[in-house]
């Protein structure tokens, strides 16, 4: 992965429908920007020509001010256009024309304290049952042992891999509190509500590898419940998911594999000691 | 007699205490009762003014010692690192600790600052004396107020001291996270249950003096912006507190009767399936909460857009452009503030229908808020501006008020939310409004009232070094964290260089740490200058700004019962430079 892909700006966008995302966020940067100069410019002259001196005196009468009628209504038809003409249907056609299951990538996304669970269905492209009840240590999504569905599923932690030009379902939830699925090169963000399944979709225009981040405070580890996400030629996907799938005819996943790619350790500062269970 | 402009006379009488019968300063009250459980508003301003801002500084110390880790994750801190042994073991934060930092830090500001300091303090003191009466509709419930609020505060704080630490689930709380905390977070409802509490007491208040106590003569249309703005907020507090106060005793019986209000069935929480009879909705406390603190947030600006209306019509010499206009924008802004609460919430998986629903409102919103900023901003055209303290602090209220409106909208606009949402962006966008703005204001009512307060001006250089250091650190403390949210930066991360995006912008979190250092030294000019003033400053008329409202018609500092003879009201507010007047200011208590 490469630190240059991140600025001080929007980082790259490699989905398919963040460039409606990115266009609002301009516009309505160079509405703000024009605004505020304006006000700005008016603001400082207005504070030099109008400062007492000696001789200088205000004026009683209040100005006809029509101008910034004017500006006022102009702002009002600006922020319907913004809402109506950009915001509302960028969100509509994005949230309301999901792509059809059948045509996707399905990925269930099961976020833990703090750890995001990727979950593929496998060659018969099912999800077996999960429980809370079968949940354990070498079960961390809870798979249902005896649902032959759920014999084939792949589990990663942390890592996702996607292929490039497809579209993706990542379907979340959480086993314990709010998370927030957020992926910053693909413009997208859902928090996970326990209690709740949110299918969130995207389509990667681009290979690469980037970063998954949680955006909603989970708890002490929420910092580093950080991900990877690997955007890859559907060869390359196809690989991953043989090489990964579960060997044994058990529902057992493999336990959190080592991610397949070497992932770039953060240079965090001298490792603190962090206890890792949440307290009750 | 105390005259109130509907002639009520039960609501007088309630007041004869002191002022009509005794003649005003003359009752000589027993020190505990005049300073500690004093019944008088102007006592019990100053009490929730000095209380509110040591909270403050308080609440911003927490912020300084997160801004260490901010800026140099993972390395120990020199010499006050030794001191917090708990948090910060050999000097390092941890994550707990900082997390505590963080929730406690929103939680003090919000809730122990700004509205204790806006309402409780500037509320108290000035909006009895801008109507002309002789105290608050209701002494002792006033008095209560504070004494609830007090508590409240000291509940808070000690909860950093019980097992596991203070709450630390960010002020927002959101369960299940928050139902299953440490301890600190039964303490924080407990405190949160009291302080709402103290807030809804002091609103009924305030709603019944403003209604009922007006001075003769001073209509609704004559009443300083200032008291408007207290109106409104007091509706806002009366309306919006009760379902978080609810909403708080819901978690706490989560917390500690067992039940599931806020969370779902199935939980497994390291590996352990929660046992909890389940069936509750974490999405309802959001909703609770949203509903609360919405409004909450025009509590906040509210009373800063009257004071800063105050300080400006005083040093523009001329009378506010607008003022009906204000006024219906301040109502109207009232109002929405109860239907746009869930745009908090987009990413919670919310449908197309509610977001349209709710980032229109969000729109229109905005639409009051430009109004009151233009207000202001034609005000200044013809005026003959002086630049004093207070007016400074008004002025620079301005343009940063505005960006953080501004800044608003692409956060409003639920498209562009979802990559803004829960970023820095979001920090820099309510901050812009509540500090470099609310907190602006509220240092230009405080250069302003204080002569009334005690007869005496603070020092105008200390005035202008703390004006300027401030202006300029609070914007690099600001400014830098739109960038680092348009960068995708998570707000309450522990340690921001975990992400390669959070490594992008590090070096921005290294100007904004010195700049909250700089801010805090900032600080210290107006802290020498509001203690030494007291005895030191220069005395003062009843009137230094050559003022136009009925506050300046009393002595300095008022007595209890606050003015000598019943003012009466001739005039609008802000009657500034009217031609023909031997002087530029025609006061609302002088007839002719």
């Amino acid at each position: 992965m490469d630190d240059k892909i991140y600025g001080y700006w929007l980082p790259v966008d490699v989905s398919k429908h963040g460039g409606g995302i990115d266009g609002l966020i301009s516009v309505v940067h160079w509405f703000m920007l024009l605004l505020f100069v304006g006000w700005g410019i008016y603001f400082i002259w207005v504070l030099m020509k109008f400062r007492a001196r000696p001789g200088h005196t205000a004026l009683y009468q209040p100005v006809k001010a029509s101008f910034s009628k004017y500006i006022e209504a102009g702002v009002v038809v600006f922020e319907a256009f913004l809402l109506f003409g950009l915001s509302a249907p960028i969100w509509a056609k994005y949230k309301n024309d999901p792509p059809k299951e059948s045509e996707a990538v399905n990925v269930r996304i099961i976020a833990e304290q703090f750890a995001w669970n990727v979950v593929y269905p496998g060659k018969d492209g099912k999800f077996g049952r999960t429980a809370p009840e079968f949940v354990a240590a070498d079960n961390l999504i809870g798979l249902d042992p005896n649902d032959p569905d759920g014999k084939d599923d792949v589990v990663m932690v942390n890592q996702l891999h996607v292929p490039v030009n497809k579209p993706v379902i990542t379907t979340v939830s959480s086993k314990d509190v709010i998370h927030s699925w957020n992926i910053p090169v693909l413009r997208v963000k859902q928090d996970t509500i326990p209690g709740a399944r949110i299918p969130v979709w995207f389509e990667a225009k681009e290979t690469g590898h980037f970063e998954i981040a949680c955006a909603q405070l989970c708890g002490l580890g929420h910092y580093r419940m950080r991900g990877d996400v690997i955007i890859e030629s559907q060869a390359d996907f196809d690989k991953f998911l043989a090489e990964n799938a579960p060997a044994a005819p058990t529902a057992q996943a493999p336990a959190p594999t080592a991610p397949a790619q070497p992932v770039p350790t953060p240079p965090v500062a001298p490792e603190k000691k962090v206890t890792e269970t949440p307290h009750h | 007699m105390s005259v109130n402009a509907n002639g009520h006379a039960e609501t007088a009488d309630a007041h004869a205490h002191g002022h009509a019968d005794h003649g005003g300063a003359h009752h000589e009250l027993p020190f505990w009762q005049k300073y500690i459980f004093s019944q008088d508003h102007k006592v019990i301003g100053i009490q929730y003014a000095v209380t509110a801002l040591v909270f403050l500084f308080f609440g911003f110390t927490l912020m300084m010692l997160m801004r260490w880790q901010l800026a140099y994750p993972g390395r120990a801190m020199p010499f006050i690192g030794s001191l917090l042994t708990n948090g910060m073991p050999g000097g390092v934060m941890q994550p707990e600790f900082y997390n505590q930092l963080g929730a406690m830090h929103g939680t003090i500001m919000v809730f122990l600052g700004i509205v204790p300091l806006a309402v409780g303090g500037f509320g108290n003191y000035v909006m009895p004396l801008q109507i002309g009466a002789p105290d608050m509709a209701f002494p002792k419930l006033n008095m209560f107020s504070y004494w609830v609020f007090l508590p409240g505060g000291v509940v808070m704080l000690s909860s950093f001291l019980v097992e596991g630490g203070a709450a630390q689930s960010g002020w927002t709380s959101y369960p299940p996270l928050s139902d299953i905390a440490t301890k600190g977070q039964t303490v924080w409802l407990l405190a949160m249950v009291l302080l709402i509490t103290s807030s809804l007491l002091g609103s009924i208040n305030f709603i019944v003096t403003i209604v009922q106590m007006r001075a003769k003569g001073l209509t609704m249309w004559r009443l300083p912006f200032f008291v408007w703005a207290q109106f409104v907020t007091s509706f806002l507090l009366l309306l919006a507190f009760p379902p978080l106060e609810a909403a708080s005793v819901l978690q706490l019986m989560d917390r500690v009767a067992g039940t599931s209000f806020f969370l779902p069935s199935g939980l497994v929480i390291s590996g352990e399936v929660l046992k909890v009879a389940g069936g509750g909705n974490p999405l309802l406390w959001q909703h609770l909460f949203w509903f609360l603190a919405h409004p909450e947030v025009y509590v906040l600006i509210l009373p800063a857009l009257g004071i800063v209306a105050e300080v400006l019509a005083n040093n523009i010499r001329k009378p506010l452009w607008g003022y009906r206009l204000l006024v219906y924008a301040t109502i109207f802004l009232g109002f929405m503030s109860f239907v746009v609460w869930a745009h908090h919430m987009f990413m919670t998986g919310m449908g197309t229908t509610m977001s349209t629903f709710f980032q229109t409102t969000t729109m229109i919103i905005s639409i009051p808020s430009v109004i009151i900023l233009t207000c202001f901003l034609i005000s200044l055209y013809g005026a003959n501006i002086r630049f004093t303290t207070p007016m400074l602090f008004a002025v620079a209220f301005l343009p940063m008020f505005a960006i953080g409106g501004l800044t608003g909208l692409p956060l409003g606009l639920t498209a562009s939310d979802i990559y803004l949402h829960d970023t820095f962006y979001v920090i820099g966008h309510f901050h812009y409004v509540v500090a470099p703005g609310t907190i602006f204001a509220m240092f230009a009512g405080i250069y302003y009232w204080y002569p009334k307060a005690t007869g005496r001006k603070m020092n105008d250089t200390l005035g202008r070094i703390h004006f300027w250091v401030s202006f300029v650190a609070i914007n690099g403390v600001f400014m830098p964290m739109f960038f680092q949210g348009m960068a995708g930066l998570s707000r309450r991360l522990y340690d921001p260089t975990v992400y390669a995006h959070g490594r992008g912008v590090q070096p921005l979190n290294v100007v904004i740490s010195w700049s909250v250092w700089l801010l805090a030294l900032g600080q210290l000019p107006f802290i020498w200058n509001f203690f030494s003033s007291i005895r030191g400053g220069v005395k003062v008329s009843i009137n230094p700004w050559d003022s136009t409202t009925l506050e300046w018609a009393a002595p300095s500092p008022p007595p209890h019962g606050n003015f000598l003879t019943d003012p009466v009201v001739y005039r609008d507010p802000y009657e500034y430079s009217v031609p023909g007047k031997a002087t530029d200011f025609s006061p609302q208590f002088v007839e002719g």
